[in-house]
C-alpha cells in the first residue's frame, strides 16, 4: 500500500481553502458604517446637532472592530466571516439606541447627568479585550475539555454565590443574581452559564454511547437508564434551585433548555427531549402553585391590560410602543421608547420595534439568526464531537434566550428577566457575550480549517527498498 | 450528531419565525387598537411633534403652531383665543382636544387619508409630517359684533349665509382662553382648568350648538308656516282670546303682560305675529292639529336628529305631546320644545331664503400644507322647510314683527331687516331670542341671538344684538 499524500479529502478535491477575512473585513466596514449612522440619526432629530464627541466614539468603535478582526486574522484566521459583523452590528445598534434612550432622559429631566451609553462603550471595550485574550489562550478549543470539571464548579459558585450574599450585596428587583463589588454590578450567571456549558459538553462526549445505548423500554419508550439519569435530573435540581434560592426564572429555563437539547444532540435520541418537556413542565406547574411572583408573571402576560396600572405596566408599555411603531417604526429620536420601564436592559428590543418599526425588528432578530445559524452550521462541520456539542450548545443558548427575551417583550411569552445579548445595557451580559462568540469563532476557525495531512506513514520493512551493503 | 443538530437548526427557525410572526402580529394586525388605546399617550406626543395645520378665517390664522425648543416641539397659539374659542375649541395635552381642533383633527394633524400622497412623499423625503389647514366660512366682522353684544351675558349668537347655509357666526358666551388649556405645562393647564370648574357657568360648553333651550314666541313663525300651509293667509282672522283656558284643564293662557291681543277677541294673522299674542297661536296650533305642526317643525330641522357642521350640534326637538292643552302650549314655543340656538338661525334662514333650508357647514375649504385645496364643501339643500308662496308671506310678517312689533331694536338704517323675538319662561329668568335676517328682499345674512336669562324680553334684549351683528355684516358691503 502506497502512501497517499493526504488523509483529508477536502484538501485533496477543492484546493486551498479561502479565509474569507476579506468579506468579514467588508462586513464589518459595513456594521461599523451603520452604527455611525444611527448614531448620527440619533444625535440629528433629538438635538439637532451631531454630539460633540462623535469622531472619538467613531474611532473607538472602529477600532474595537479593527483590532478584533486583526485578531482573528492572526489566530484563527479560518474562523466564520459572519460571526464578527452580526455581533459588531448588534452592540453598534444597542449602543445607538441606548445613547437615544440616554438622551429622553436628560430632555425629560435635565438634571439627570448619568449617561449609560459611554459606559456601556467601555463594557464592550472589556468585551473585547476578553474576546482577544480567549483566542489568544484557547488556541484549541478541545483543550477545554480538560478543564470541565473545574468549570462546572467555578460555574456552579459563581451561579450560587448571589445567593449567599446578603440582599443589599445582590438583588435588585427581586432578583438575586447581582454581586455589587466597589459601585459596580455584575452578573456571574452570564458567565457561569458559559462555564456549565463547556462542562455539559465535555460530560456528554465521555457519557453519550452509555446514554445513547443503555436503555430499558417504560411505556413503550427506550428510557435511559436511572445511573444515566442521573445527571438530567441534577442539572434540573440544579436549575429549580437557582429559581428558588434567587428568583430568577429565567437563567433556569435557560439551563434547563440548553442542557435538555445538548443532551439530545449528544446522544440523539429524541426520548430525551420528551423527558426534558416533561420535566419542565413538571417543574413550571409547581413553581407556579408555590411561587407567587411565578403566578403573577403568568397572569400579567395573559392578560396584560388588566393589569395596566401595576405589574402589567411594562408590558402595556412595551406593546403600546410597538403598536404605535408599526411597519416603519417612528424614526429613531420620534418614538417614545422611555415610556417603557427599564427600556435600556430588559425591554431594548421594545425600543427598537418602536423606533425603527416592524422591519427594525425584523432584520435585529435575523442579525441574531444569522449569528445562531453560523455558530450551529460551525458545529455541523467541526471534526470532533467536543467541538460539535459546545458550538452547537453555545449557538443554542443565544437562541433561546433570544427567543425567550424577545417573546417576553412581545407578549409572546411570560416575562423573565433575561437579557438581550449585545443589544441591552448590561456589562456582564455584553462582556460575557463577546467571550461566548470568542469561543464559537475559536471553534469555528478549527472547522473550516484545512485538516493537516498526516505525515507519511512509515514503509513497513518489506516494502522498503533493498539495499546494496558495501564491504 | 448532524441529524440532530439540522432539526436542532430547523427548530430555531420555526422558533424565531415565531417571533416574527408574533411582532407581526403586534405591529401591524393590533397597530390600530394599540394607537387608539386610551392609555397610549404616544400618539399624542407624535401628534404634537409634527407641525398641526391652521385654522384660517378671512386670511388669518385664528389657531397655529409655532414651533418651540422644548420636548414638545410645537405650541399651539390662538391669537384673539377668546374671540374665537366657540369655534376653535382647545388642544390639549391633557383635556384632548374640542370644537374644530376635534372635528378636523385628521386634517390637522397630517393623518387625513386626502394628504396620503403628500405623506407618502414625506416618507421618502423624510420631511417632518405636517397638518393641512382648515378654512372656515366665519366672518370676523360679525364673530366680534356677536361676542361684543353678549358682553356680560350668558348666551349664543349664530349668524348664517341663507343661500347657501354658510356658517358667518359662531359666538358662545361666557368665553375662555383655549391658549391656556393648550400650553406645555401641565401644572398651568390644571390651574385654568380649575378655575373654569368653579365659575357658575362653565365657558367651555358651547351653547350655541350644545344645548338646546325653549325657543318661546320664536317657535310662532313655524305654526305661522303650518298655517299657511293649510289655508290660512296673512291676512286671514284667527281667534286671539284675551285669556285661553287649555282644553281639557282649568289652566288660563295669557298673553305677555296679561294683556289683550285685540278688542274684539280676532286678529288677523299677521298682527297676531306682529305682537306675539300668544292665545292666538296656542288656538292656532290646537287647530291645526298635532301633527300638521310636527311635520312642518321636522321641515324646518327640528327633527331630534344630531348634526355635524362639522362640530356636532344636539338634536333639537319639539317633545312629546300628549293632548290638546300640551299643543296649546307647544305652539308657543313652550312646553318640551327646545331647540339650539343654531336651529334658531335656520328658521330664519329657510323664510330667507324662499322655503329651502340649506345645510349649515363651517369649512370653506381644506388645503395641503403647500396650499393646494384638496377639498371644498358645496352647499347642499337640507329640505324643503316650505313653498316659496308661504316664505314670502312669512317674510312680509316678520318684517312687520320689525317695522310695527315687538322686534323693533332690531332695524338697522337704510336696511330693511326681518325678524321674530322670543321670551320664553324657564326655571329663572325669561330666556330672550331673536331670529331675523336681511335684506329682507334679498337676505344675505340669517341670525338667531339667544340670551339665558336675560330677564327682559327678545325684544329689548336680544333684537338690539341682532342689530348690531346684521349692522357689522352689511357695513362691510354684501
Amino acid at each position: 500500500m502506497t502512501a497517499g499524500p493526504t488523509t483529508d479529502p477536502r484538501a485533496a478535491a477543492t484546493g486551498p481553502v479561502p479565509k474569507r477575512r476579506g468579506t468579514e473585513l467588508a462586513l464589518l466596514g459595513f456594521a461599523v458604517l451603520i452604527t455611525l449612522v444611527a448614531q448620527l440619526i440619533v444625535d440629528l432629530t433629538i438635538t439637532g446637532a451631531p454630539r460633540a464627541d462623535l469622531a472619538t466614539f467613531s474611532a473607538w468603535f472602529a477600532a474595537l472592530w479593527a483590532v478584533a478582526h486583526l485578531v482573528v486574522r492572526k489566530w484563527a484566521p479560518y474562523a466564520d466571516p459572519l460571526l464578527l459583523p452580526a455581533v459588531a452590528l448588534l452592540s453598534g445598534l444597542g449602543l445607538a439606541v441606548i445613547h437615544r434612550l440616554d438622551l429622553a432622559a436628560e430632555q425629560i429631566d435635565s438634571t439627570v447627568t448619568r449617561e449609560d451609553a459611554p459606559v456601556q462603550l467601555l463594557w464592550a471595550t472589556l468585551g473585547i479585550a476578553l474576546f482577544v485574550v480567549v483566542l489568544v489562550v484557547v488556541r484549541d478549543h478541545r483543550m477545554l475539555s480538560r478543564y470541565a470539571y473545574t468549570l462546572a464548579l467555578v460555574g456552579l459558585v459563581l451561579l450560587a454565590l448571589p445567593a449567599a450574599l446578603p440582599a443589599s450585596l445582590s438583588e435588585v428587583n427581586g432578583a438575586k443574581i447581582w454581586i455589587r463589588v466597589a459601585g459596580f454590578s455584575i452578573q456571574p450567571g452570564e458567565f457561569a452559564k458559559i462555564g456549565l456549558i463547556i462542562f455539559f459538553a465535555a460530560y456528554l462526549v465521555n457519557k453519550r454511547d452509555v446514554l445513547a445505548l443503555a436503555s430499558r423500554r417504560v411505556m413503550g419508550l427506550e428510557l435511559p437508564r436511572g445511573r444515566d439519569l442521573g445527571p438530567v435530573l441534577v442539572a434540573w435540581i440544579l436549575s429549580i434551585l437557582v429559581l428558588v434560592f434567587e428568583r430568577d426564572l429565567g437563567s433556569s429555563l435557560l439551563l434547563f433548555g440548553i442542557f435538555v437539547v445538548m443532551l439530545y444532540v449528544a446522544t440523539e435520541r429524541s426520548s430525551w427531549l420528551l423527558i426534558g418537556l416533561g420535566l419542565f413542565a413538571g417543574g413550571a406547574l409547581i413553581a407556579y402553585r408555590i411561587f407567587d411572583h411565578v403566578q403573577t408573571r403568568v397572569d400579567t402576560w395573559l392578560d396584560p391590560f388588566a393589569y395596566r396600572d401595576e405589574g402589567g405596566y411594562q408590558m402595556v408599555q412595551s406593546l403600546f410602543g410597538l403598536g404605535t411603531g408599526g411597519l416603519f417604526g417612528a424614526g429613531l429620536g420620534g418614538g417614545r421608547p422611555d415610556q417603557v420601564p427599564v427600556a435600556k436592559s430588559d425591554f431594548i428590543a421594545a425600543a427598537v420595534g418602536e423606533e425603527l418599526g416592524l422591519f427594525g425588528l425584523v432584520a435585529v432578530i435575523v442579525l441574531y439568526l444569522i449569528l445562531v445559524e453560523r455558530g450551529l452550521r460551525t458545529s455541523l462541520i467541526v471534526r470532533d464531537a467536543f467541538g460539535k456539542l459546545l458550538a452547537a450548545g453555545l449557538a443554542f443558548a443565544v437562541a433561546w434566550q433570544v427567543f425567550v427575551v424577545l417573546g417576553g417583550v412581545t407578549g409572546l411569552l411570560p416575562l423573565t428577566g433575561l437579557t438581550t445579548p449585545f443589544l441591552a445595557y448590561g456589562g456582564s451580559s455584553l462582556v460575557a457575550n463577546f467571550g461566548l462568540v470568542a469561543l464559537l469563532v475559536r471553534i469555528s476557525d478549527a472547522a473550516r480549517r484545512p485538516a493537516v495531512p498526516a505525515p507519511a506513514p512509515m514503509p513497513t520493512l518489506g516494502d522498503a527498498p533493498t539495499e546494496v551493503v558495501q564491504p | 450528531m448532524n441529524a440532530p443538530l439540522r432539526r436542532v437548526a430547523i427548530a430555531v427557525l420555526v422558533l424565531f419565525t415565531l417571533l416574527i410572526v408574533n411582532a407581526n402580529y403586534i405591529q401591524v394586525v393590533r397597530s390600530d387598537e394599540l394607537r387608539s388605546d386610551q392609555g397610549n399617550t404616544r400618539v399624542l406626543a407624535e401628534e404634537y411633534n409634527r407641525e398641526r395645520g391652521s385654522i384660517i378665517v378671512d386670511g388669518t390664522e385664528i389657531a397655529l403652531s409655532v414651533p418651540t425648543d422644548d420636548v414638545l416641539n410645537y405650541l399651539r397659539q390662538y391669537p384673539d383665543g377668546r374671540l374665537w374659542a366657540a369655534v376653535t375649541g382647545y388642544y390639549s395635552l391633557i383635556y384632548g382636544s374640542t370644537m374644530m381642533e376635534d372635528a378636523e383633527n385628521e386634517v390637522l394633524s397630517g393623518s387625513d387619508p386626502r394628504l396620503t400622497f403628500r405623506r407618502l412623499t414625506d416618507l421618502f423625503t423624510g420631511r417632518d409630517p405636517q397638518g393641512g389647514d382648515v378654512v372656515l366660512t366665519l366672518d370676523p366682522a360679525v364673530q366680534r359684533a356677536a361676542m361684543a353684544g353678549l358682553d356680560g351675558v350668558t348666551g349664543a349668537v349664530v349668524a348664517l349665509d341663507p343661500r347657501s347655509g354658510a356658517v358667518l357666526g359662531l359666538a358662545s358666551t361666557p368665553t375662555y382662553d383655549p391658549n391656556e388649556l393648550s400650553s406645555h405645562d401641565p401644572d398651568a393647564i390644571r390651574a385654568y382648568a380649575a378655575e373654569l370648574d368653579n365659575l357658575e357657568r362653565d365657558p367651555r360648553l358651547n351653547r350655541a350648538i350644545r344645548e338646546t333651550y325653549p325657543p318661546g314666541s320664536v317657535f310662532k313663525v313655524v305654526v305661522s308656516a303650518a298655517a299657511l300651509e293649510n289655508g290660512y293667509e296673512p291676512d286671514t282672522e284667527v281667534p286671539a282670546p284675551d285669556v285661553l283656558t287649555l282644553p281639557g284643564t282649568r289652566t288660563e293662557l295669557e298673553n305677555f303682560g296679561g294683556s289683550d291681543c285685540a278688542s274684539d277677541e280676532r286678529q288677523s294673522l299677521i298682527d297676531a305675529l306682529t305682537i306675539s299674542c300668544n292665545t292666538a297661536f296656542a288656538q292656532l296650533g290646537i287647530d291645526l292639529g298635532e301633527e300638521r305642526i310636527r311635520e312642518t317643525a321636522e321641515r324646518f330641522g327640528i327633527d331630534g336628529e344630531p348634526r355635524e357642521i362639522p362640530l356636532e350640534v344636539v338634536g333639537s326637538d319639539i317633545g312629546e305631546i300628549n293632548n290638546d292643552a300640551e299643543l296649546g302650549v307647544s305652539s308657543i314655543g313652550q312646553q318640551d320644545v327646545r331647540v339650539t340656538p343654531l336651529q334658531g338661525a335656520m328658521i330664519a334662514a329657510a323664510v330667507a331664503n324662499d322655503g329651502q333650508l340649506m345645510a349649515p357647514y363651517m369649512v370653506d375649504q381644506v388645503r395641503a400644507p403647500d396650499l393646494t385645496v384638496i377639498d371644498r364643501t358645496e352647499p347642499e339643500v337640507l329640505s324643503e322647510a316650505t313653498s316659496q308662496d308661504v316664505a314670502n308671506d312669512l317674510t312680509e310678517m316678520m318684517i312687520s314683527v320689525v317695522e310695527n312689533g315687538s322686534g323693533g331694536a332690531a332695524r338697522v338704517d337704510g336696511v330693511q331687516v326681518a325678524g321674530k323675538t322670543g321670551t320664553a319662561e324657564n326655571a329663572g329668568a325669561d330666556h330672550n331670542w331673536f331670529v331675523g335676517f336681511a335684506p329682507a328682499d334679498n337676505p344675505t345674512i340669517a341670525v338667531a341671538v339667544f340670551v339665558a336669562n336675560g330677564g327682559g324680553t327678545g325684544g329689548d334684549v336680544s333684537a338690539p344684538i341682532a342689530r348690531d351683528v346684521i349692522a357689522a355684516y352689511l357695513e362691510r358691503g354684501r
